[in-house]
């Protein structure tokens, strides 16, 4: 378990950080009018840090994305390891499918591959478990659950109808 | 030329020369509060170009900027923010008053300046300033380091001692007996006790009385409360700038951002007057009799607040370097300094020198506060790589 810990900087914001397996302080500092700073500590000075780069609100959603989808899958698959034949993968919604604005319940991927969306991640943010009526839009990531075959047959619903 | 002609150009160009020189010194890094002091020494009495006819603005304008440096001040912070800063960092809050309010106290009393000039010279050296600390931290990029809460629990902490000393030096200017003064203590105690738990309890309300969608409105209300509360305060005798402080601390959530950001352009304006008048008010030729002075006094407490940093961060458990960073950040001194000679000085009650000591003293620790915050880390590094080598020989 990770250990996060939260330190109130008075006028300013707050500081969220925790020390790595191999030592180094990774945290985000949360100005108070929203903006968001990542820091990563000095090795050779844990109190200090070698770097404090502010992300704006997409930069810092891109890389919680970059960071937490395939940490997502990974959690799954382990979840469903003990299950036979049921796998667990990410399936991109390209920008030219035909789903692109369309609801969930429109691509009826359970009907017809049984494969289940456990969650959709948008723009680094994670929509778990999605209803039928979610609207979804290019770019999107779709964490999916089935069958070595399903999930074939699903990547090829998403891409063409 | 007519009256108010004359007076136009001169303010023109008062203005005009301060933002060239805030711009050089923003570019050379460093706070342009000395600049500003520099100014106004410049064109005062006894400078080189002598201002007249503009008194009466100038003043008022140094009043409402005094009142809106505090009153900035008291809206960086919620009640929250201060009730767990004070927890969290008495005993060094403590430590740093004794430390740094006693070099400045000891010097007015060698100075033959009596008891009332040491009060005020206390506070002189005591307050660092917390605008060019939290701009240093910023632009150094230490804002994630672990002695940066240390630092500004100590800024915290002495704020709320600026609230508690404030009306205790405006009752003893204004020659008040000790009873009067104890009077004020009590009073001021009291004040801000409540405040504090106004503050935690119904900051929404205070906060909703100055709210307004419209932001021509809202400055307006902010602007309106915050002279309407300095003038009773200053009235009840609890010091006009406490009172602007207290409304600060009392405006919390989403109403104290959007005054922060609507308010600071304002700030900035009339602090620059204030320091201009400051400077305006000293007379160059006093400066250089008491500047040996001011040089002990900027030596003994830049070694005193490196000392209050380094004992503050190693409670904390911070390593050595973090430390001396510590105590480094904490040097400067600034707006809070002239503050309080201003109120000194104004109310005639001390030796007219402290404003010359005071203008040069925060002349130099608001240009060395910056550098040795950022000559800290290659100093410790070089004078460790020294022991070393002794070591080993």
């Amino acid at each position: 378990m990770v250990n996060v810990e939260v330190t109130p900087l008075p006028g300013i914001g707050t500081r969220q950080d925790f020390v790595s397996r191999t030592g180094r302080r990774i945290g985000v500092i949360t100005y108070r009018d929203g903006r968001s700073e990542l820091i990563v500590s000095k090795k050779d000075d844990p109190d200090a840090c070698t770097a404090s780069i502010p992300l704006s609100g997409d930069e810092a959603a891109a890389l919680a994305g970059l960071l937490g989808a395939p940490q997502l899958v990974a959690e799954l698959s382990k979840e469903n390891g003990g299950l036979s034949g049921v796998h667990t993968k990410q399936l991109p919604l390209g920008p030219g499918s035909p789903y692109d604005s369309r609801t969930l319940g429109d691509t009826q991927l359970r009907s017809r591959t049984a494969v289940s969306v456990v969650a959709v991640v948008r723009a680094g943010t994670v929509h778990p478990s999605p209803r039928p009526d979610f609207v979804l839009g290019g770019g999107d990531l779709l964490i999916t659950v089935g069958t070595h075959e399903g999930l074939a047959k699903a990547a090829d619903v998403l891409d063409r109808g | 030329m007519h009256h108010t002609t004359v007076a136009l150009i001169e303010l023109g160009a008062i203005f005009f020369g301060l933002g060239v020189l805030g711009r050089v010194a923003w570019k050379i890094g460093i706070s342009p509060i000395p600049f500003y002091l520099l100014g106004g020494l410049a064109f005062g009495s006894g400078g080189l170009i002598p201002l007249e006819g503009i008194g009466e603005f100038t003043t008022l304008a140094s009043e409402i900027g005094v009142i809106l440096l505090l009153l900035l001040l008291g809206l960086e912070y919620s009640a929250a923010e201060l009730v767990t800063g004070m927890k969290r960092s008495w005993l060094a809050g403590l430590l740093d008053i004794v430390l740094n309010a006693a070099p400045g106290a000891i010097v007015a009393v060698l100075l033959g300046w009596g008891p009332i000039g040491a009060l005020a010279m206390a506070g002189v050296t005591y307050i660092s300033s917390s605008g060019i600390i939290a701009k240093v931290l910023g632009d150094l990029g230490r804002l994630g380091n672990r002695e940066t809460p240390v630092i500004l629990s100590i800024l915290v902490f002495e704020d709320l001692a600026m609230a508690l000393y404030l009306p205790i030096l405006t009752a003893v200017l204004a020659g008040a007996t000790l009873l009067g003064g104890l009077t004020a203590i009590g009073i001021s105690l009291v004040v801000v006790t409540l405040v504090l738990v106004l503050a935690l309890r119904f900051g929404r309300y205070v906060s909703a009385i100055v709210d307004s969608p419209d932001p021509e409105v809202f400055l307006l209300r902010v602007l309106g409360a915050a002279l309407l509360v300095a003038g009773v305060a200053q009235q009840l005798q609890v010091s006009a700038a406490v009172g602007a402080f207290l409304l600060g601390i009392a405006i919390s959530g989403s109403t104290a951002e959007n005054a922060t950001r609507m308010l600071e352009p304002l700030r900035d304006l009339f602090a620059a007057m204030f320091f201009v008048v400051f400077g305006l008010n000293t007379d160059p030729a006093s400066i250089p009799p008491v500047l040996g002075a001011a040089l002990l006094l900027a030596v003994v407490t830049t070694v005193t607040k490196l000392a209050t940093g380094w004992w503050a961060a190693k409670r904390q458990g911070i390593a050595r370097m973090g430390r001396a960073r510590t105590g480094a950040a904490l040097v400067a001194r600034g707006e809070f300094s002239i503050v309080i000679a201003g109120l000194a000085v104004s109310a005639n009650a001390v030796d007219p020198q402290l404003a010359a000591l005071s203008t040069a003293y925060v002349l130099i620790m608001a240009i060395f506060g910056p550098l040795a915050a950022r000559l800290v880390e290659p100093a410790m590094r070089l004078a460790s790589a020294r022991l070393r080598r002794t070591a080993t020989a």
